[in-house]
């Protein structure tokens, strides 16, 4: 707790470095607002034409939508700073990191936080509550937790991805374009009906990389709405074990990946 | 302290060997050094660029891992111990910045209080004393991006002890400073060593330093210690000799047949001669009572060796 307590001082201390250079700041909290927004406008575009995006309707597709884009920014927000570890690693300034003593991966989640990044997770979390407003959802305790849970687990499952996909910077120097097609492009993918993939996706994102874990499911066990796949509707209520065990997987790649720091030459 | 044995590390680098092929080739940094630093001694590490030395320091500050050989600082293993490590020493590094860059010295200073749970009092109270020692006040709410490089490493040096560590390891403190700033940081740091006991374990390209603040030195060189040792010692080991100047009141044959002395020079006709002579084989007074006896003297004076040949004769050695 105690240690909780000084991240939270550290990201402060982040947020008033940020605020002294603040026109870039409010340019910035937009644009990534705007970012989000412009998947939105894709998906009100594809469904001007169709009506039914791999067996869901407009409603089911933004509800998938909104999820991902709420889990994903808040893994941006919170995590989203360790996309500055290969410029770390390749200056050599992850040693001032690990001469601190705090733990490595938390220090680096503070080190570069950034709250424009909250920008993304505010145009995802509008679209949800218009989703919800609108939506004719049965709502019981058990939904609402589930409707509370599936962001955090998202959020975390997203965070995972991008420790693991970061890791490989300690092997491969400047592997950010890397680690950004993952972390960027799993976003991409899991806003849309694990469905619309061919199988091939499909299997990665169930198993592999579990993204299908951070909306699709949820999301059909919110709407109790029969996967067109066959997958049972109470698969859902797995996205936060899914999520642990993610997190888990993610902790020991970084742990070995730490051991393989090499400094630079002074 | 510290206690290091056979410590080593190799560093894989693969090179390209043809258009798409590439081998591996192990590197190494460091090749199995091992010595002893005890409490509140003061060792500089010394050694020509890609010696070793960072390396070295690294590994004993729990940055990186060794491939070899056992190290322990205030007993414990770097590596393993990192985070308990960190709370009982202080680094400082010439080229890096542990500070915050946006945000004003004094916020930094705050914040570290957090990160290593200093208790207010005692970090009020050695705030207090390096500022007071290190001229902080003047530029305490000045953010570090704007500090100059002499201010800035005053600051990250009061970083580096404000949560009392009981060893303090820096690596190049002095590099890029101004004469001015290299001596206040070296009469802060030896004032530091005598008065709280603080160990100090410092690389330095700078022999002055060696010279104003460590009473041991180790050289090392292509990852292995080739002398380790007080300099005066060092300085008997490697250049014995030293070199006597003699001002004849009028011009003088060469001086010949003085036991353990060669002449190096002859100036003016023999008026001034430069003689070198071995400390363990003469000593000054007694050559230079030799030396009235033949000829009258005008003036006399004793050159020790320059560090910087000490050192150079250790990395051609």
């Amino acid at each position: 707790m105690v240690d909780l307590a000084v991240y939270g001082r550290l990201a402060r201390a982040q947020v008033r470095s940020q605020l002294s250079y603040r026109g870039s700041f409010a340019i910035n909290l937009v644009a990534q607002a705007l970012a989000q927004g412009s998947d939105l406008i894709v998906i009100l575009i594809v469904f001007g034409r169709v009506s039914s995006l791999g067996g869901f309707d407009f409603h089911a597709v933004l509800l998938f939508y909104a999820l991902s884009g709420l889990s994903f920014g808040l893994a941006d927000l919170s995590v989203g700073s360790i996309e500055r570890l290969p410029s770390y690693i390749r200056t050599g300034t992850f040693d001032i990191v690990l001469m601190r003593p705090l733990g490595t991966l938390t220090q680096l989640f503070v080190s570069d936080f950034q709250l424009r990044r909250i920008g993304r997770a505010l145009t995802a979390f509008g679209t949800l509550v218009y989703v919800l407003s609108t939506s004719d959802i049965h709502w019981t305790p058990a939904s609402a937790l589930l409707l509370v849970l599936t962001p955090l687990a998202g959020a975390t499952i997203f965070g995972s991805i991008f420790v693991a996909a970061n890791s490989v910077s300690f092997w491969l120097i400047d592997a950010q374009e890397l680690a950004n097609s993952v972390t960027y492009g799993g976003s991409y993918l899991t806003a849309y009906p694990v469905s619309v993939f061919g199988r091939a996706l499909r299997i990665l994102l169930a198993y592999v990389v579990p993204g299908a874990f951070v909306a699709y499911y949820p999301a059909l066990t919110l709407l109790d709405h029969p996967d067109p796949l066959g997958a049972p509707t109470w698969l859902g209520w797995l996205d936060t074990p899914v999520a642990l065990l993610t997190a888990t997987v993610a902790g020991l790649i970084w742990r070995t990946a730490v051991r393989h720091y090499r400094g630079t030459g002074s | 302290m510290i206690e290091v044995s056979e410590l080593g590390r190799t560093f894989t680098v693969s090179r390209k060997a043809g258009r798409f092929k590439r081998t591996r080739a192990e590197v190494v940094a460091v090749g199995g050094v091992s010595f002893e630093v005890a409490a509140d001694e003061t060792v500089g590490y010394i050694g020509p660029n890609g010696a070793g030395k960072s390396t070295t320091i690294k590994m004993l500050t729990g940055i990186l891992v060794p491939t070899s050989g056992r190290v322990r600082v205030c007993g414990l293993d770097p590596s393993r111990q990192r985070a308990e490590l960190a709370r009982r020493i202080g680094v400082v590094f010439g080229q890096r910045s542990q500070l915050w860059w946006d945000l004003p010295l004094r916020e930094s200073f705050e914040l570290l209080r957090h990160i290593y749970r200093v208790p207010a009092g005692d970090h009020a109270k050695r705030l207090e004393e390096c500022t007071e020692l290190l001229g902080l006040q003047a530029f305490l709410d000045t953010p570090v991006r704007q500090l100059s490089l002499g201010q800035r490493m005053r600051g990250e040096v009061t970083a580096a002890l404000l949560h009392g560590p009981e060893l303090l390891v820096l690596d190049e403190p002095t590099i890029g400073l101004d004469l001015d700033s290299k001596e206040r940081l070296r009469e802060f740091l030896a004032e530091l060593n005598t008065s709280r006991g603080t160990t100090l374990l410092l690389t330095t390209h700078d022999l002055d330093d060696i010279e104003r603040l460590c009473r041991r030195m180790m050289v090392i060189d292509h990852g292995r210690v080739l002398a380790d040792g007080p300099l005066a010692e060092l300085r008997d080991e490697v250049t014995p000799e030293r070199l006597l100047v003699v001002d004849f009141e009028r011009p003088c044959d060469e001086l010949t047949g003085l036991p353990g002395v060669q002449t190096v020079k002859v100036e003016a006709n023999g008026l001034r001669q430069q003689l070198s002579f071995r400390r363990d084989a003469v000593t000054a007074a007694t050559l230079i009572t030799m030396i009235a006896e033949r000829s009258p003297v005008h003036d006399v004076s004793v050159i020790e060796p320059d560090i910087d040949d000490v050192v150079r004769q250790l990395y051609h050695r």
